[in-house]
């Protein structure tokens, strides 16, 4: 017998929930029970905007170093945004998904690697669509990995 | 209005969602155990591949220039909680009716403004999953689903009014066979009344449908003239899966009621199922608050259970309801709706493997058991099944020799990215 169900992670954690204190003041109408509400922080929600166009991908190589990605990090990927000049977008290309920023250069659209070993990849005659903007990298440090 | 959304290729699609490099291949895949083609992308249509071929006879000089992979459950289920969940956030009245299709009911809304919607919602679907999508528009369901046929051939979005001279050629074109809900028997009656095409059966006084037929049958022709009459249940079920899935009477955050509502959908499920010869392998259970609960209050969420072995017992799939049940149950939230999905069927003849023995007091299970039994293994060689008591360690195991990742189900299956 095999289980399969998404999000394992939530609920699951063996800290207590941390009360809600100092919160910045979100967009939209404050509300006034706002400064009296104390709740379970949850981590998903906090990066998960939507939750259906959310996916996670593991990243593979050292080319996105400077923009804080590591080979083996986990990259929270929401499809639902936009691609613009400097997100750090998914695409498909040549078969293949590959993580780079996305950069308006003279030459055209580009996508930018952070690392001085790999220069950048003009778009224009190339076949390539976008999967998702990267909006989170977690990257587990020594004692954080299981 | 009401609009069906029906996901194109949908299995194919899933994969391709996670697996650029089979864009423009053809792509298909294996029903449960590897066994016949469910699921066919357009260059495998091309390629004369029918839906349900066998694997083994398809010619293997062109299986070679195919691509075909195991079925991979888990993605497809939570692809397709993704595409409702999207749906579900620009239509205020979402009805899944299959894996991968949807009823929305759009009140209120005319023409032009159902044709705007339906192409957001394509949109929206195609960019935050991945999966095409067409999206058929019309008075009632019956007609939705045939103007979903001609969006797939057309631009993707088909509205198909009830009275005009345009939808009164397609019906005239149309088989009467090729209609949801008449099935081969029916269409043949149907064939001795002298009604062959759909527009001549929406010509046929009702009455005279419903005393020479049914009333389901009646029911069809006043969908085909634009008044809605067909219940969800009205309607045969897809062949790959099955789908119980209510809203409850009342939301309720109580386990016991929750595993009540369960155990009638599964029941329910399990009905169907024998009703069609059918055993499943997998059982999804999917949780939710309402739609209109946002931030603390709203929560939902799927699990699946792969059955050691395909079933059609009702106590076996229930079991593994309350199971998935049990681990996505949280405390506190008010849910409102919980449904069960029934995947990887397979015939009941044509599953192999070790069936299990069981002292049940249902003859008439036993009878099946035992012709079941018998006709495995006339087929396939003598012993090929035998009754022996379950051991967990010689379990029937799935053949999925082609499997992908289960890309959104799974920490060590996540897609992996170049950087």
């Amino acid at each position: 017998m095999s289980l399969s169900t998404p999000w394992p992670a939530r609920h699951h954690s063996a800290t207590p929930p941390l009360p809600l204190l100092g919160c910045r003041v979100r967009a939209g109408f404050p509300s006034p029970a706002d400064d009296h509400l104390d709740t379970e922080l949850d981590l998903h929600a906090h990066v998960v905007k939507r939750p259906a166009a959310t996916y996670f991908v593991r990243a593979e190589g050292d080319s996105m170093r400077g923009d804080g990605i590591h080979d083996g990090d986990l990259l929270v990927v929401d499809r639902s945004l936009e691609a613009r000049p400097g997100r750090v977008v998914i695409v498909a290309l040549e078969g293949e998904l590959t993580v780079k920023r996305l950069e308006q250069q003279a030459a055209g659209p580009c996508l930018v690697a952070s690392h001085p070993d790999y220069p950048p990849i003009p778009l224009a005659g190339r076949e390539c669509r976008v999967w998702g903007v990267v909006t989170h990298v977690v990257h587990a440090l020594p004692g954080g990995q299981r | 209005m009401i609009a069906l959304v029906d996901c194109n290729n949908f299995y194919v699609s899933c994969e391709r969602a996670f697996a650029p490099a089979l864009e423009g291949q053809p792509v298909g895949v294996l029903s449960n155990n590897d066994g016949c083609v469910v699921a066919r992308s357009e260059e495998l249509k091309a390629l004369g591949i029918a839906m349900g071929a066998p694997v083994h006879l398809i010619p293997p000089s062109l299986r070679r220039r195919c691509v075909l992979l195991s079925s991979n459950y888990a993605l497809y289920g939570d692809m397709s909680r993704r595409v409702n969940e999207v749906l579900e956030s620009l239509a205020p009245h979402v009805e899944p009716y299959s894996i991968d299709e949807s009823f929305l009911h759009l009140d209120g809304l005319d023409v032009a403004a159902s044709e705007v919607l339906a192409r957001e919602l394509r949109g929206r679907v195609h960019r935050e999953t991945g999966i095409p999508v067409s999206v058929g528009l019309a008075p009632t369901r019956v007609l939705a689903k045939l103007a979903n046929r001609f969006a797939k051939r057309g631009d993707g979005v088909c509205y198909l009014a009830a009275d005009a001279a345009t939808t009164q050629a397609q019906l005239e074109q149309l088989p009467v066979a090729e209609l949801w809900g008449v099935a081969r028997r029916s269409a043949e009656r149907l064939a001795a009344l002298g009604i062959d095409t759909a527009w001549a059966l929406r010509q046929t006084e009702p009455a005279r449908v419903r005393r020479a037929l049914s009333v389901v049958m009646e029911r069809i022709v006043w969908e085909l003239r634009g008044h809605g009459a067909i219940l969800m249940d009205d309607l045969e079920a897809p062949r790959h899966h099955l789908l119980v899935s209510r809203s409850l009477g009342r939301p309720t955050t109580a386990l016991h009621e929750l595993r009540e509502a369960l155990r009638q959908h599964v029941a329910r499920a399990g009905e169907k199922l024998r009703r069609q010869g059918s055993l499943a392998q997998v059982v999804r259970v999917v949780l939710r608050t309402g739609p209109f609960q946002v931030g603390r209050g709203a929560y939902r969420n799927a699990a699946q259970v792969t059955l050691a072995a395909p079933s059609d017992d009702t106590r076996e799939l229930l079991r593994a309801a309350q199971q998935a049940l049990a681990i996505i149950y949280r405390e506190g939230y008010r849910y409102q709706k919980c449904g069960v999905m029934l995947m990887g069927l397979v015939e009941a003849g044509a599953a192999q493997g070790r069936l299990l023995a069981e002292d049940s007091a249902e003859a008439l299970r036993r009878r099946r058991l035992m012709a079941t039994l018998d006709r495995v293994n006339r087929e396939l060689g003598r012993d090929t099944v035998r009754l022996g008591l379950p051991r967990r360690d010689s379990g029937w195991k799935l053949r999925c020799a082609n499997r992908s990742d289960r890309y959104t189900t799974r920490w060590d299956e996540l897609p992996r990215v170049r950087t």
